[in-house]
């Protein structure tokens, strides 16, 4: 069994490893105990703002500072970054001001907090701002790695962590493999490609073990970064293996399928399904029954494959 | 270095030179806002001949005073101050408006030197101009951070998420001006949206409060002398103002918030400015 660990605490960990850098500060909106940015306020409370419940003075108190030279990073749950969307949409992203913003507890695997704190669109609207990089990780590791780089970028981002423990993926990869704009080829088979972030991505390894025991090999990849989305590596996998599944725990409406299929729409004919969440709000549910009400989980995605490979 | 020292006849001068540029910008386009810029530019006049320490051959240098203005859509008074301070020229007015011209509809730092925020949707400067506080005192400067907010603006909810975040933080370098002019862009802001006692909101926030003639230069001068003397908490001097000042029919009028001046009244307008003496 590998070890098991929650995005959001890859996220809490590279705050306090970029800590080094004294141009790196934390805006917080009383949730840093969940977002996981306590540890970074722990260590160092003078580069740490409190901005209390108020997620939309939060981001432009954050541009303000991103103006002045200064590498923020504001976090609060995903849902709760959205009330923010239009100081996102013209007080970030069309100044192009580098604010990384942290949406921690997306998506319906976030669980028992039912449908108001699951968000399902955050990938979605985000991906329409100009400027703005897109990110949903799919393990501790990779988290606290795309984190840190985000501190080298010139651009705003908007990254999704996840509430609850999930296989930990990278533990003895090569960081250097890890690079955003670039998808993570975990399994490559020629029969159906599947192409997952976040939480899903294990799912999807589940799924490519069961289609193996069904005679079919799955390429399976980690696409963590939504925008600018890894276009190359979709070409060449929808060439490779002719159906093409998508993963998310996100509306199927926008996010990483939403980005294959208008991709693959300009390039490619070959048959896609999309696994998301089909244009419904969520409810309170243990994390694996969310996947399973939602038809996310691995079952799922291998009916998904069949569909696909079906319609070769 | 934008000299710091003026007398009040040059201020007056230099807001009416600036008077005659925003009418001329918004005829010229057909489009903008006059009310507002009138209303705003005497205080901004003031503000950047007596106060804010900017250098217009160096719009980037770090330890710049930032002005934010919130209100964005008064724009046409910004880009005639900038172009009287020479951070642009005179001809550069001539792109308010226009495909490509550095004088977008609403400032934006982007495209215009000595614009230090990309304004648009209101409510939003106030939060930014509190980042820019928050920068310079982590970095030890003395810099600070001027915003000018419209009234009808602080109708905005996130505006007081952010007077209260600025107290708590302690930001004696955040300095607000309120362009109390009491139009908004459909009506008077009694009619809008009632507001009632706005000095007493800001002092219940924490702040330190002075109320001015918003047109009258000597009390403006002692305006920004109180807000660069208020280093103690946030400091906000609301300044009384008339929506359209200077153009008769412009004065108190709803309809010029966003309206422009057809020829014959462009004509009405820069005989009472002044423009052809």
């Amino acid at each position: 069994m590998s070890r098991m660990a929650a995005t959001r605490d890859g996220y809490g960990q590279a705050l306090l490893e970029l800590a080094e850098n004294d141009k790196v500060v934390v805006l917080e909106a009383d949730l840093g105990k969940s977002t996981k940015s306590l540890h970074f306020r722990k260590a160092h409370p003078e580069r740490t703002i409190s901005c209390g419940i108020g997620e939309q003075n939060m981001l432009l108190v954050a541009a303000g500072m991103a103006s002045s030279g200064y590498i923020p990073f504001a976090s609060t749950f995903a849902i709760f970054t959205e009330r923010a969307f239009e100081q996102m949409r013209n007080g970030v992203a069309r100044p192009n001001l580098a604010v990384h913003v942290c949406g921690s507890h997306g998506g319906t695997h976030t669980g028992t907090d039912g449908s108001s704190a699951q968000s399902i669109e955050d990938l979605a609207i985000y991906r329409t701002l100009p400027n703005v990089t897109v990110l949903h990780p799919s393990d501790d590791v990779s988290t606290r790695l795309l984190t840190k780089q985000l501190a080298d970028s010139d651009n705003p981002s908007y990254m999704r962590t996840a509430r609850n423990k999930t296989p930990v993926l990278y533990d003895d990869v090569d960081p250097s493999t890890i690079q955003i704009g670039k998808g993570i080829e975990l399994r490559n088979g020629p029969d159906v490609a599947i192409i997952a972030c976040g939480v899903l991505v294990s799912e999807a390894l589940k799924a490519a073990d069961e289609l193996s025991e069904q005679g079919l090999q799955a390429t399976v990849i980690d696409m963590h970064t939504i925008k600018p989305l890894d276009t190359q590596l979709v070409d060449r996998v929808a060439h490779r293996c002719g159906a093409i599944v998508t993963a998310e725990d996100h509306s199927v409406l926008g996010g990483l399928g939403g980005a294959v299929a208008e991709h693959l729409s300009a390039t490619s004919c070959k048959p896609l399904e999309r696994v998301g969440v089909h244009d419904r709000f969520g409810e309170s549910g243990q994390a694996d029954e969310m996947l399973e009400l939602m038809e996310l989980s691995a079952p799922h995605i291998v009916k998904a494959a069949l569909r696909a490979i079906a319609r070769k | 270095m934008v000299s710091i020292t003026a007398s009040i006849s040059e201020l007056e001068e230099l807001a009416r030179r600036c008077r005659i540029e925003i009418v001329k910008m918004v005829h010229r386009a057909q489009a903008g806002h006059p009310g507002g810029s009138l209303s705003e530019i005497d205080l901004m006049a003031a503000l950047y001949s007596t106060s804010l320490r900017v250098r217009p051959e160096d719009p980037d240098w770090d330890d710049r005073d930032r002005f934010i203005l919130s209100k964005g859509h008064a724009s046409p008074g910004m880009y005639a101050l900038l172009a009287e301070k020479g951070f642009i020229s005179h001809d550069d007015l001539h792109s308010y408006r226009v495909l490509g011209g550095i004088c977008q509809g609403h400032v934006d730092m982007k495209w215009c030197p000595g614009v230090d925020f990309s304004a648009g949707s209101l409510g939003m400067g106030l939060s930014f101009g509190m980042g820019c506080a928050l920068a310079a005192r982590l970095e030890g400067s003395e810099r600070r951070a001027f915003v000018m907010l419209g009234d009808g603006e602080i109708q905005e909810g996130s505006v007081w998420e952010a007077a209260m975040a600025a107290t708590h933080h302690e930001l004696g370098n955040l300095k607000v001006i309120l362009d109390r002019n009491r139009i908004q862009n459909d009506d008077f802001c009694l009619e809008q949206m009632r507001m009632f006692d706005i000095p007493a909101k800001w002092e219940a926030f924490g702040w330190n409060v002075k109320e001015i003639d918003g047109h009258e230069m000597t009390e403006i001068v002692d305006g920004i002398k109180f807000l660069d003397e208020s280093n103690d908490a946030p400091s906000i001097l609301i300044a009384h103002t008339v929506k359209g000042k200077g153009v008769s029919y412009m004065e108190d009028n709803p309809s010029f918030h966003g309206a422009a001046p057809n020829d014959e009244q462009f004509e009405i307008a820069m005989n009472e400015l002044g423009a052809f003496e």
